[in-house]
Parts: C-alpha cells; structure tokens; sequence
C-alpha cells in the first residue's frame, strides 16, 4: 500500500457500469515525511476519505477486492485513512 | 521479494474491515547497495519486525494478503515476510545498486 | 521469466513459516549476452542453484507453480540452471 492525501474528486456520469454509485478521488502519492511524490491517481474509495485526508490507499488487482462483493472496475482504491505516522528513519 | 528497511508504523482507526487487528508498517525499499528504493510503502506484518529492522518485502497479493492469514480477495499489496539477519553479496556488486 | 546471475544470499531465520528450509537467494537481472541489467530481487531457490551461476527466474503468481511453492508466499523462483544461451545474430 501507498501513501498520499486527497487532493480531489472525479464526476463522471458516463462511465463503465460497474463504477455506478463509486466515489472517485484524486490521490496525491506522498512520502512518509509528507512531501508529494509522484504522480497524482484516480482511486475508488472504501473508507469515506475526503479531501486533505492523509490515506494509504492499495493497487493494482487488490484495489477491486477493497469493493466486494461489488465487482469495480478499478486499480486502486483508498483502504484506510491515517491517524498518524511515526516514522524514524536510521541513517 | 525486495529487500526494504523499517522506517515507521502506520495508525488508521478507518479502514478497510480485512485490516482491522493488522499491524502496519512503513517500510524503504533499499537497492543492493543500502541507497533508498523509490518511495516508501504501507506494509502488514505478522512477524513483529521494528523500526531499523532489515526485511524481505513483497508486494505480490497472494504473497502479502496470505502472510496474514487474509486471503481470499483481500485488498492487500504489500508484506514483511521476513527479517533479514544477514546478506552476503558477491564483491562485483558491493555499492551496486 | 527472467535470466539471471546469482549475487548472494539472505539469511532470515525470523520469516513467514511457509517459507521454513527455503533457500533465498539475491538475483541480477541480465541481458541475454551477460551483462548486469539495473535493480535485483530475492528470490526462493527450487534448483538448487548456487551463487555465480546464471538461472532462470519466475516471478508473479506463477512462481508458486514451481516444485515446492504450493500455497507459499513466493513472489520469484529460480526455475532453472543456464547451461548456455545462444543468440541468433540478426537478433
């Protein structure tokens, strides 16, 4: 799983049958010190995330699994939103 | 598997239910040579490894979702499945990455 | 699959107990003629295989297909030892 903070949300009435009645929102990746890194995603979402939440979200095929048992179409989707971080990195 | 360090945990009161009771940690993928690895990832870990700790780290579904006893269909990537006593490299790729 | 050259070995004695006895072994990618390709990955040993030697790796679901990998956390297996590989020279 990944880092980021909500930066956004996504309508789209047209959209593949299987992404009726899913949030979607924009993903900003971050690093554990906070700082944005690489580019920002599109991710379903399983928590109720909203926006300038710090969230891990997970990829790829375990993205749709967050979802069942409604089979989305998506390849990633926010899993939990964060309280805090500890982070401690040795040199 | 990657080789990653433990850098940090992770605390979520909301989240996915297949989460709940799992211990989650922030973990550097490190090249051969010690330097970072990209960025780093939100990993389960069942073996208890802290911060500072040399792991094995996949990010294969099975692999992650399993090591925690949450598999089928769950929405895990990423898992410490071990932690690293030692790792003896041939000398032509010391400092390689 | 990926061809490769055997650089080392990991020794973790805390680990998933699925992969009890197993042998970890830290793989270099290389190109077909021998050359070191960028990153590496750990990966469990099937053959017997040891280090220097080129091998064949399996990553992905389908590493678990290898002799002994049923059910365990294997993300790459060494499938193989490299007896020699011939390039055609058009190539």
């Amino acid at each position: 799983m990944f880092l980021g903070r909500v930066i956004g949300r996504v309508w789209a009435t047209v959209k593949n049958q299987n992404l009726t009645g899913q949030r979607l929102l924009i993903v900003q990746p971050v690093t554990p010190e906070l700082k944005d890194t690489g580019k920002r995603i599109v991710c379903t979402d399983a928590t109720g995330a909203g926006a300038g939440e710090l969230i891990y979200w997970v990829r790829a095929r375990e993205a749709s699994y967050a979802l069942l048992p409604d089979e989305v179409v998506t390849d990633g989707t926010i899993v939990g939103i964060v309280d805090h971080l500890d982070v401690k990195r040795t040199p | 598997m990657q080789i990653g360090r433990v850098i940090g945990s992770v605390v979520a009161t909301r989240k996915h239910p297949s989460h709940e009771g799992l211990k989650l940690l922030l973990v550097q993928p490190l090249n051969l040579d010690g330097t970072d690895r990209g960025d780093a990832v939100v990993a389960v870990d069942a073996l208890d490894a802290g911060v500072g700790d040399r792991v094995l780290l996949t990010n294969e579904g099975f692999c992650a979702g399993s090591s925690v006893g949450r598999w089928p269909a769950t929405p895990i990537d990423a898992a410490v499945l071990g932690v690293i006593e030692e790792i003896e490299l041939l000398p032509d790729v010391r400092g390689q990455r | 699959m990926i061809l490769a050259r055997v650089v080392g070995t990991v020794v973790a004695t805390r680990k998933d107990p699925r992969l009890e006895g197993k042998k970890l072994l830290v793989l270099k990618p290389i190109t077909p003629d021998g050359k070191d390709e960028p990153g590496y990955v750990v990966a469990v040993d099937t053959v017997s295989a040891g280090v220097r030697e080129k091998v064949l790796a399996v990553s992905g679901s389908s590493a678990r297909m290898a002799e002994g990998c049923k059910d365990k956390p294997v993300d790459t297996a060494i499938v193989g030892i490299v007896d020699a590989v011939s390039l055609d020279e058009k190539g």
